[in-house]
Order: structure tokens, then C-alpha cells, then sequence
């Protein structure tokens, strides 16, 4: 089984840091272009959820890329973003229609489901996780 | 490590003028295209296209801020448009509702067409 962790700290431009390592990884199993670039754009905007609305007093977030399946035959990646903030609900999720609405995290996790085949979110008083699958 | 969008625009003919992106789409790259339209609206251009085919990653918050030239452009009567835009750029103005505000054409001659 193929895994990357990462730390980064939460400054500009880190999500960048974070969406190259998953296109890289993507790459090594064979994943399209477009794929990729569907996986690096939601990598984007789970860290910069993270960046902007977690509220963590320890300003770094958690990255772990798994390669899904065996290494001969890989069937996609799981990524996922941790971060230890003060968490979030989802009733405190309102995805406006109009884009240009400020609102906490709506945006961004429009784009990630809206990008990846599987999304799954824990978030409590410890943190949030947020954990994509997207298969090759 | 940080990434700086570069712009370069263009005027056209009549009152139409391109502006051509070079990188990341943020909240710093959208308010630096955000200060060039306005600019190029000042100047009398109610039609601008921009090309992102230098363009690989967009943000939210940059889409945000793209999504309030449009309505700038609107309030204007005129007209924001966009080319050359990678399958996975296309598919995020989509899913943000872009699309419902601005067209995008395959591009840069096909939009120009359009708009002129």
C-alpha cells in the first residue's frame, strides 16, 4: 500500500504545496490529465477550508494521500485533510445561489463533491476531516 | 512558496479588450484582475474576454471575486466572457454557477467573434 503524509503549515499559497503532491501521485498510478486536474483543484479547496475557516490555534493541517488498490493494479486515490479546529456543522453550511455571497466553507465543499466520486466529512469540537476518494 | 497570477491585455477593435491570464486564480490573483477590468471599464471597453489559458488552478474565492466583475459588467450593460479554459476550470465555473452569468467559448477567435 503506497502513502504519503504530510504536515504543512497554513500559510499562502501552501494549498498549491499540497494539490502538486497529489497530481504527482496521481500521475505514478496512471490517472488522466483531467482527473488530475479534478483531484488538484479539490485538494485546493479543502485546504484552504481548512486555512480559512477552522479556527485552529496550531496553524497547520494534517495530509495523508492513499493509493487505493494493489500496487500492480492501483484503483484510485483517498485523500485525506485534517485539521484541529473548533469543527464545524453542516445546518452551518447554507450554499447560497448567488457565488459572490460571503458564507463559511460552501463554496468549497460545492466544488469538492462536485469534483470527486466519494466525499466524507467528520467535524466535532477536535477538528474536521475531510476525506475524497477519486477513482482512477 | 507563492505563486504571482501575471496579466497582459490587449484592446481590440470597437470597445472589446482581452486580458490574459498567467497562473493561480486566488483571492490576491482575482483582485488584481478584478482592479485591471475595472480599469479597462473606465476606459470606455464594456466587452471583455478573459483568456486563461495560461491558467491551471482557480480558487473559490477567486471565482468570487470573477463572478463580481460579471455582475459589474451587467450593471454596465456590458459583457464578460472567457476561452481557453481547461475541462476541469469549465466544469468548477459550473458547478459555482458561473456559467448562468457569463459565456465561455472554446477560443480566443470563436469568443471574439461573438462578442464584436
Amino acid at each position: 500500500m503506497q502513502q504519503i503524509t504530510l504536515t504543512l503549515p497554513m500559510i499562502r499559497d501552501m494549498e498549491l504545496t499540497a494539490s502538486k503532491t497529489a497530481g504527482a501521485l496521481g500521475e505514478h498510478i496512471g490517472m488522466s490529465r483531467d482527473k488530475i486536474d479534478e483531484v488538484r483543484m479539490a485538494v485546493v479547496e479543502a485546504c484552504i477550508n481548512a486555512f480559512e475557516h477552522s479556527g485552529a490555534r496550531k496553524r497547520e493541517v494534517h495530509m495523508r494521500l492513499l493509493v487505493l488498490g494493489e500496487d500492480a493494479d492501483p484503483r484510485g486515490l483517498e485523500i485525506t485533510i485534517q485539521d484541529k479546529g473548533t469543527g464545524f456543522s453542516h445546518t452551518e453550511v447554507v450554499v447560497s445561489k448567488k457565488p459572490t455571497e460571503p458564507q463559511k466553507r460552501g463554496h468549497g465543499l460545492r466544488i469538492i463533491h462536485g469534483l470527486m466520486d466519494d466525499v466524507e466529512i467528520q467535524s466535532d469540537s477536535d477538528g474536521t476531516t475531510v476525506t475524497m476518494t477519486k477513482l482512477r | 512558496m507563492t505563486e504571482t497570477l501575471k496579466l497582459t491585455v490587449e484592446s481590440k477593435t470597437g470597445d472589446v479588450a482581452v486580458i490574459y491570464t498567467d497562473g493561480y486564480i486566488n483571492n490576491q490573483g482575482g483582485e488584481e484582475i478584478a482592479r485591471v477590468a475595472y480599469e479597462l471599464i473606465d476606459s470606455g471597453h464594456k466587452k471583455l474576454l478573459l483568456n486563461l489559458a495560461k491558467t491551471k488552478i482557480v480558487n473559490s474565492i477567486g471565482i468570487s471575486i470573477l463572478i463580481e466583475i460579471i455582475e459589474k459588467m451587467l450593471e454596465i450593460d456590458g459583457r464578460l466572457a472567457f476561452c481557453s479554459l481547461t475541462p476541469t476550470i469549465e466544469k468548477t465555473f459550473n458547478i459555482m454557477g458561473l456559467t448562468q452569468y457569463a459565456a465561455i467559448y472554446s477560443d480566443e477567435e470563436t469568443a471574439l467573434s461573438n462578442l464584436g
